[in-house]
């Protein structure tokens, strides 16, 4: 076995009961490197694109890499991959914390979850010990308040439970799946999917370790990136003392924070809600994934009267203890995209996204279309129940309760903001690709994201193709974010590196301090595969490519790469980036031809050919 | 006065380096369960809290010990002879810390022993919240210790008579 694996595959099936165990397939790991790439090639071999996503036929997949569990810094991640409840296409939604390490503790580098249970049940993994328990007791409960039970019921208190919440249980089409109270696999609707099999929960506590190729190599190559980590203005200053959410000042002052549904590109009150003001008010603690020498993650603490200033039904705990967040996504598709500056509510509604296991940016943009329709009074109170006006922040908590719950206005919210604005006639409202809403940079101001968001396999996502790093950061060389040269280029390359970067195990912010030639000594000190910086670009171009195929079997490749016309046809009323649009026609035909895929996009048999693809 | 760990929780964030490094140090793989320094995660309080050996003065795992087997070793780290220590667990059990460990795999008690002088967990931490200093023993825990009796202090005058509300 090729080191850092395990070698083990759980399979699980809910209709019949059955697990098993069988061996990894160690070509693919080594052609597809691990996490999204080996998800994507499991799924490209067993699942079928044309299911529903709610379908016992939909698989389920929780990959770790072969970094995962090492003491790489971020070496914490495992990816969910699935056919996604939101948009249909593949997706690859990761989450850190602890759950990833554990499992390969434990003794797994993979789950596959098939068909459906008749009852709500969880899996329960210690060691060699893996079976489904009932999870009727469970089911309807907070994500917080399920890990506490298993923790106690299972007599097993350092177990680390993956589950979700209300959300994922009534199909909410952005559930996601949370681990560690707060860490999330989020988008997509990865949490409705586990929700339509009847699976509360995936429990895991292991024991036994994680062995290396060539551990001394690994090391010194595992030491070399920390200290590099700790040179980064971004990685050991920028996110280590504001989170993810210092970019709320950065990206508002370029004009390309996305405001009122994407009406308007500049958000008066961004200070308000900025990880600045987070750090001085309600910050309480930086929080670590598993491994992680960057610690972005924010915990912070409502005071009580804040806390008890937004009321909800539900009371998943009380409110005095600490949670976690705000992260910047969050915070710009609740508070800009809903035109609310009001932080504690911010706060609470993510809390709330997180004991009801919710992606809160799909959320948010849900919301903040909805918000956009009752402005144009083509909704009203008689079906909102409440005046949604952009920048109510009270309705902004009360709705995040009853769309997890699916009660009232909840229930179409639930849908995502496609559906929802097809339903009302106004399908030009929704502001995404392949059904999935944007996260928070405008395309028409940062160019390079609008190409990202285009071509993204998983549907509009900040996640596979961050060029705001050289468009706004300057990462690693400064680009223009107005215009269009070099950006087709630079899209390609950063989509075949983060489908890399996904695929090892580690977390993608380490690319803000280190490259991938960094990453690279680690891995193959790991693994003890002779990878190197060509053919690990290859294994990014081939997930990404192999990713494409799959939508194009779902009817989701060539004539879907587009834009709402918002972004294209209306240009940025105000602020830095005045009067542009979205130029996606200018890039996309290079993007193509960079791709060496049809005019049209289609992936050509060459390219197969060339990549291993058959 | 000898070397000590000095761990100062506030600065932790949880990342558990300290328990990889470790366990690379015992097994030469990552192993967690074989840590012999730990992080609590209080997920609930923000706290995160890694404990360990303080080499305590009177060492009570080597009082108890009835063959012998655990020691001091010249960087002053109260140590297990494993060519001596019967796996008893007695050890284990005397410590009011729990942090002497029984290990399944070799059938012996297992505590820290300072890596010799040269402790992994302080150079793994990447936040300085374990530092290997010349410090009085148990230090680290002194302001711990002096806040918990204040408060201890304060609930007693303030309770009504008959004991703690």
């Amino acid at each position: 076995m090729i080191g850092g694996w395990t070698g083990n595959v759980l399979r699980v099936n809910l209709s019949t009961g059955a697990i098993k165990k069988e061996a990894l397939r160690e070509d693919w790991a080594r052609e597809y490197v691990g996490g999204r790439g080996l998800g994507a090639r499991y799924l490209w071999e067993e699942g079928d694109p044309n299911v529903d996503p709610f379908s016992p036929k939909n698989k389920l997949l929780f990959v770790t890499g072969p970094l995962t569990g090492t003491n790489a810094s971020c070496g914490a991640r495992y990816m969910v991959v699935t056919k996604g409840a939101l948009t249909g296409a593949i997706t690859t939604s990761n989450s850190g914390g602890h759950w990833g390490p554990e499992l390969k503790f434990a003794g797994y580098d993979m789950i596959i979850v098939e068909g459906r249970a008749t009852h709500p049940v969880y899996l329960w993994i210690h060691n060699d010990q893996v079976e489904l328990r009932s999870a009727e007791h469970l089911w309807g409960k907070g994500v917080w308040d399920t890990e506490e039970l298993i923790r106690k019921e299972s007599g097993v208190p350092d177990c680390i439970v993956a589950s979700i919440g209300p959300a994922g249980e009534n199909l909410v089409r952005f559930a996601g799946i949370i681990n560690d109270l707060h860490r999330a696999a989020g988008r997509s609707g990865v949490g409705a999917v586990m929700g339509s099999k009847l699976l509360k929960a995936i429990a895991v506590r292991g024991t036994g370790s994680v062995r290396l190729a060539d551990a001394r190599g690994f090391m010194s190559a595992s030491w070399a990136m920390k200290a590099k980590l700790k040179e980064s203005a971004v990685t050991a200053e920028g996110l280590a003392t504001y989170g993810t959410a210092v970019l709320m000042n950065v990206i508002n002052e370029h004009g390309a924070i996305p405001t009122r549904n994407h009406l308007e590109s500049v958000f008066e009150k961004a200070e308000d809600i900025s990880g600045e003001t987070l750090a001085e008010t309600r910050l309480v603690a930086n929080k670590a994934c598993f491994a992680c020498t960057i610690a972005c993650g924010r915990v912070s603490k409502l005071p009580g009267e804040a806390a008890g200033k937004f009321l909800v039904n539900t009371h998943p705990r009380n409110w005095k203890i600490a949670g976690e967040g705000l992260e910047y996504e969050n915070a710009w598709a609740m508070g800009a995209d809903c035109g609310i500056g009001e932080l504690d509510a911010l706060i609470k509604a993510n809390w709330l996204c997180n004991d009801f296991g919710m992606d809160p940016i799909s959320f948010g943009a849900t919301l903040a279309a909805a918000m956009e329709l009752y402005e144009k009074e083509i909704i009203s109170n008689s079906l909102t129940g409440m005046p949604l006006r952009f920048g109510n922040a009270e309705a902004l908590v009360a709705m995040a309760e009853k769309t997890a719950y699916r009660e009232g206005f909840g229930d179409l919210l639930a849908e995502g903001s496609k559906r929802l604005t097809a339903r009302f006639g106004h399908p030009e409202f929704f502001m995404g690709v392949r059904g999935q809403e944007f996260p928070a940079y405008d395309a028409r101001a940062i160019q390079g994201m609008g190409l990202g968001y285009a071509t993204s396999n998983r549907g509009a996502c900040h996640l596979k193709s961050y060029t705001v790093s050289p468009e706004i950061l300057g990462i690693p060389k400064k680009m223009d974010p107005h215009t269009t040269e070099g950006k087709a280029e630079i899209t390609k390359i950063f989509q075949d590196i983060t489908s890399a970067v996904d695929s090892t195990g580690l977390c993608l912010f380490l690319t803000f301090g280190v490259g991938l030639e960094e990453m690279l000594p680690q891995l193959v000190a790991a693994t003890g595969v002779p990878y190197t910086m060509e053919t690990l670009m290859q294994a990014g171009e081939r997930i990404w490519t192999l990713e494409r195929l799959w939508n194009e079997r779902a009817g989701l490749g060539k004539g879907s790469d587009t834009l709402p016309k918002r972004l294209l046809e209306d240009p940025i009323p105000a602020g830095p980036a005045k009067g542009l649009v979205s130029k996606l026609g200018d890039m996309l035909p290079e993007y193509y031809r960079l791709r060496g895929w049809t005019e049209d996009g289609e992936v050509t048999a060459e390219k197969r050919k060339e990549l291993g693809l058959s | 006065m000898a070397k000590q760990l000095r761990i100062i929780p506030e600065k932790c964030t949880g990342c558990i380096q300290c328990e990889l490094a470790c366990s690379f140090v015992q097994t030469g793989t990552f192993q967690p369960a074989r840590s012999l320094i730990r992080v609590h995660l209080f997920d609930d309080q923000a706290s995160y809290a890694p404990y360990t050996c303080f080499q305590c003065d009177e060492a009570w795992c080597l009082t108890a010990c009835p063959v012998n087997a655990i020691t001091i070793s010249p960087a002053a780290a109260k140590v297990v002879v494993e060519d001596l220590c019967v796996g008893c667990g007695l050890c284990t059990i005397a410590c009011p810390f729990g942090t002497v460990w029984y290990n399944p795999d070799t059938s012996k008690a297992t505590k820290c022993d300072l890596c010799a002088g040269d402790p992994a967990c302080a150079k793994a931490c990447p936040t300085g919240a374990i530092e290997y200093v010349d410090t009085p023993a148990a230090d680290w825990l002194g302001p711990w210790a002096e806040d918990l009796n204040k408060t201890y202090a304060e609930i007693q005058a303030g309770a009504p008579q008959g004991g703690a509300q």
